[in-house]
C-alpha cells in the first residue's frame, strides 16, 4: 500500500531527531502550553458551555426539557430527513467514486471540482435555490399549487437542501481512499471471472469499508445538524437546530442546550469514530503485508 | 515506465465492468440536485433589469454586509494562520500525554453543528458568559459587534489551517534540517530557511480555505452577531432578509455576487494547491 512507506519514514524521523533537529526544552513546552491554550480557548470552552448549561438545572431538567413534545417532533423530523439523505449521499459517493478512481475519461477533474462545489455554497444559499424552484412564486409554483403539492415548508424541502448540502461528504472521503488503493485486485478478480456486483462487493466493499463508514458518519452530523439551508425551506417544521434557535427565541436556554447536548455528542461520536478508523488504517499500513 | 503504460491503457479499455451505470448516476444526480437548482440563480439574476441589479449593488446595506462579511473572515483566517500554525506545529512535531486527544478535537468544528456552536459563543461571550465577564470588564465588547462575527469564524475556520499544514510538517524531510545544522544553521535559520518554504503554500491554501468557508458561514455568526443591519449583518444574513421580504429576485442577485466571490476563491485554492504540488515535486 502507498501510505506504507510514509508512516515508517515519519516514526523513524521522531525516534531519531536529536538536540540540533527539534528546540530547546523551554521552547518545546512554551508551544505546546499555547498550543493547548488555544484549543481550550477556541475548542474546549464550546463543549463545555453546552453540558454545564444542559444540565444547569440538573438530571431532571435536563430530561423534562428532552421529553417536551416540540423537542421530540424535532428529534423526530431530524432523524427522518436523515434516514433518506444519508442514504441517497452514500450511493452517489459510491457510484462517484468507482467511476472517478477506476476509469478514465474526458472531464473527471472537472467533475471532482463539481462534486466539491457545495462546500463553497453559503447553506442559505442551499436553501435558495430550492425556494426559487418549488416556492409559491418558484418556477414550479405554479404547478404545484395546480395539483395541491407543497415541498417548500415540508419535510421533502429540508431533505432536498439537507442533500445539497451534504453531497460532498462520502465521495470526497471514498475518492482519497480509492485513489490510493489502486485497481489491480479488480482486475484480478475479473480474470478469475467475477463479474461487477461481486467484484464490488468481495473485494472493493472490504478494503474501503472504514472510509465509507468514517464518511456516512460526517455526512450524517452534518445532516442532522444543518440549520442555515434548512431554516430558508423549512417554514414551521423544526429540525433540532432550528428547534434549539427557537427555544433561545423562547429564552427556554436549558432547553436549547439539551437539545444542542444531543448533537454535541453525535459530534463527539463521530470524532471518535474518525480516530479509531485512523488508528486501524494506520496499523494496516506499518506492518508488512 | 512500461508498468504505467499498459496500466493507463487498460484503464483507458475500460476494463472494470460498471462505467455506464455510474457515471450516468453520478450525472444525473448532480445535475438534478446541484447543477440545475444552482443554474436558476443564475437565471433568476439575469431576468432582473440592469437597473434592478445596479439597485441591489448599490444598496448601501448590501454594500456594509459584503464589508462585514471580507473583513471579519479576512481576519479571522490571518488570526487562524498564526493559531492554526502553532497547533499543528506542536501536534506533528512534540510528543505529551493527550497529543492524540487534542489532535481528534481540533475536527470539531466540522461535526459539531454551527447553530450549536454559535449559540455557546453567544453565551460564553455575553456580559455574564465565561469569557465576557473579563472582556466586558475591560471595556471590550464582543456580542453583537464585528468583532463577534470574526470570533465565531475563528472558531469555525480554525481546523482548515492545522488540516492542510500538520501533514506537510510531518514530511519535511529529517535529512534536509540535518544537513542544515551540520553546515552551523541556528534552529531559526533551519525555520526560516527549510521549514517555512516548505509549509508556505499549504499555510496559504488553508487561508483561503478558511476564508471560503467564513464568508458563507451563518449559523455561528447570527447568535453572537445579533444580525444588526451597517454593523453586524453579514452577506447570507442580507439574503435571508430579502427572503423573508419574499423579494426573490434581490436576494437571487445578491447570492449570485456571492457564489463569484466564493469561486474566485475555489479557483485561487486551486492554483495555489498546483503550485505546492509543482513546488514539492521539484523538490
Amino acid at each position: 500500500m502507498s501510505g506504507a512507506p510514509i508512516t515508517i519514514k515519519s516514526k523513524a524521523i521522531e525516534s531519531t531527531r536529536s538536540s540540533h533537529t527539534t528546540e530547546p526544552t523551554w521552547v518545546r513546552v512554551v508551544l505546546t502550553v499555547l498550543a493547548l491554550g488555544i484549543v481550550a480557548f477556541i475548542l474546549v470552552s464550546l463543549l463545555v458551555v453546552i453540558f454545564s448549561e444542559a444540565f444547569s438545572s440538573g438530571w431532571g431538567g435536563y430530561v423534562t426539557a428532552l421529553k417536551d413534545p416540540d423537542s421530540i417532533a424535532s428529534i423526530w423530523v431530524t432523524i427522518t430527513t436523515a434516514a433518506v439523505v444519508v442514504p441517497l449521499n452514500t450511493i452517489f459517493g459510491i457510484c462517484a467514486a468507482w467511476v472517478i478512481t477506476k476509469f478514465e475519461f474526458w472531464g473527471k477533474s472537472l467533475l471532482i471540482t463539481l462534486i466539491d462545489l457545495p462546500f463553497s455554497v453559503s447553506p442559505v444559499i442551499s436553501g435558495l435555490v430550492f425556494v426559487l424552484l418549488f416556492g409559491r412564486e418558484g418556477y414550479f409554483g405554479p404547478y404545484l399549487k395546480e395539483h395541491h403539492l407543497k415541498i417548500i415548508n415540508t419535510e421533502i424541502g429540508v431533505i432536498l437542501a439537507t442533500t445539497f448540502v451534504t453531497f460532498p461528504f462520502v465521495a470526497r472521503e471514498l475518492i482519497a481512499l480509492m485513489q490510493s488503493q489502486g485497481s489491480e485486485e479488480e482486475q484480478a478478480a475479473l480474470v478469475l471471472g467475477a463479474n461487477g456486483w461481486q467484484i464490488f462487493t468481495r473485494i472493493t466493499l472490504p478494503s474501503i469499508k472504514w472510509g465509507l463508514i468514517n464518511g456516512i458518519l460526517i455526512c450524517n452530523a452534518r445532516a442532522m445538524g444543518e440549520f442555515g439551508a434548512v431554516n430558508v425551506v423549512a417554514g414551521i417544521l423544526y429540525t433540532i437546530p432550528l428547534q434549539v434557535d427557537n427555544f433561545n427565541s423562547d429564552n427556554n436556554m436549558t432547553a436549547a442546550f439539551a437539545l444542542s447536548s444531543l448533537l454535541a455528542m453525535l459530534a463527539l461520536v463521530t470524532l471518535v469514530v474518525k480516530k479509531i478508523v485512523e488508528f486501524i488504517t494506520e496499523r494496516h499500513a506499518v506492518q508488512p503485508e | 515506465m512500461a508498468v504505467a503504460l499498459t496500466q493507463r491503457r487498460r484503464k483507458t479499455n475500460r476494463i472494470l465492468p460498471g462505467f455506464g451505470i455510474t457515471l450516468g448516476y453520478t450525472m444525473v444526480y448532480l445535475s438534478l440536485l446541484i447543477l440545475i437548482p444552482l443554474a436558476t440563480l443564475f437565471i433568476k439574476t439575469h431576468q432582473l433589469t440592469p437597473s434592478a441589479l445596479h439597485d441591489v449593488a448599490t444598496d448601501p446595506e448590501v454594500i456594509s454586509a459584503f464589508k462585514v462579511s471580507f473583513t471579519a473572515s479576512f481576519a479571522a483566517a490571518l488570526v487562524n494562520v498564526f493559531a492554526g500554525t502553532l497547533v499543528a506545529w506542536v501536534l506533528a512535531r512534540y510528543k505529551f500525554a493527550g497529543r492524540s486527544l487534542i489532535d481528534g478535537l481540533v475536527d470539531l468544528p466540522f461535526a459539531l453543528p454551527t447553530a450549536v456552536a454559535g449559540l455557546s459563543l453567544a453565551l460564553l461571550y455575553s456580559s455574564n458568559g465565561l469569557f465576557g465577564r473579563y472582556l466586558e470588564a475591560h471595556n471590550i465588547h464582543v456580542a453583537n459587534t464585528s468583532l463577534g462575527v470574526a470570533v465565531a469564524l475563528m472558531v469555525i475556520g480554525f481546523p482548515f489551517i492545522v488540516r492542510t499544514v500538520q501533514p506537510v510538517l510531518e514530511d519535511v524531510s529529517l535529512d534536509v534540517e540535518e544537513a542544515a545544522a551540520t553546515l552551523g544553521a541556528s534552529r531559526l535559520q533551519i525555520f526560516g530557511r527549510i521549514i517555512f518554504p516548505a509549509i508556505f503554500p499549504s499555510i496559504l491554501t488553508g487561508f483561503a480555505l478558511a476564508f471560503a468557508r467564513g464568508l458563507g458561514e451563518y449559523g455561528s455568526v447570527i447568535f453572537i452577531s445579533a444580525g444588526l443591519p451597517g454593523q453586524t449583518e453579514i452577506v447570507p444574513q442580507t439574503i435571508m432578509n430579502e427572503l423573508s421580504n419574499y423579494d426573490y429576485g434581490k436576494a437571487s442577485a445578491i447570492a449570485v455576487m456571492m457564489l463569484l466571490a466564493s469561486f474566485t476563491l475555489l479557483l485561487i485554492i486551486n492554483v495555489l494547491q498546483w503550485w505546492a504540488r509543482k513546488k514539492q515535486g521539484g523538490q
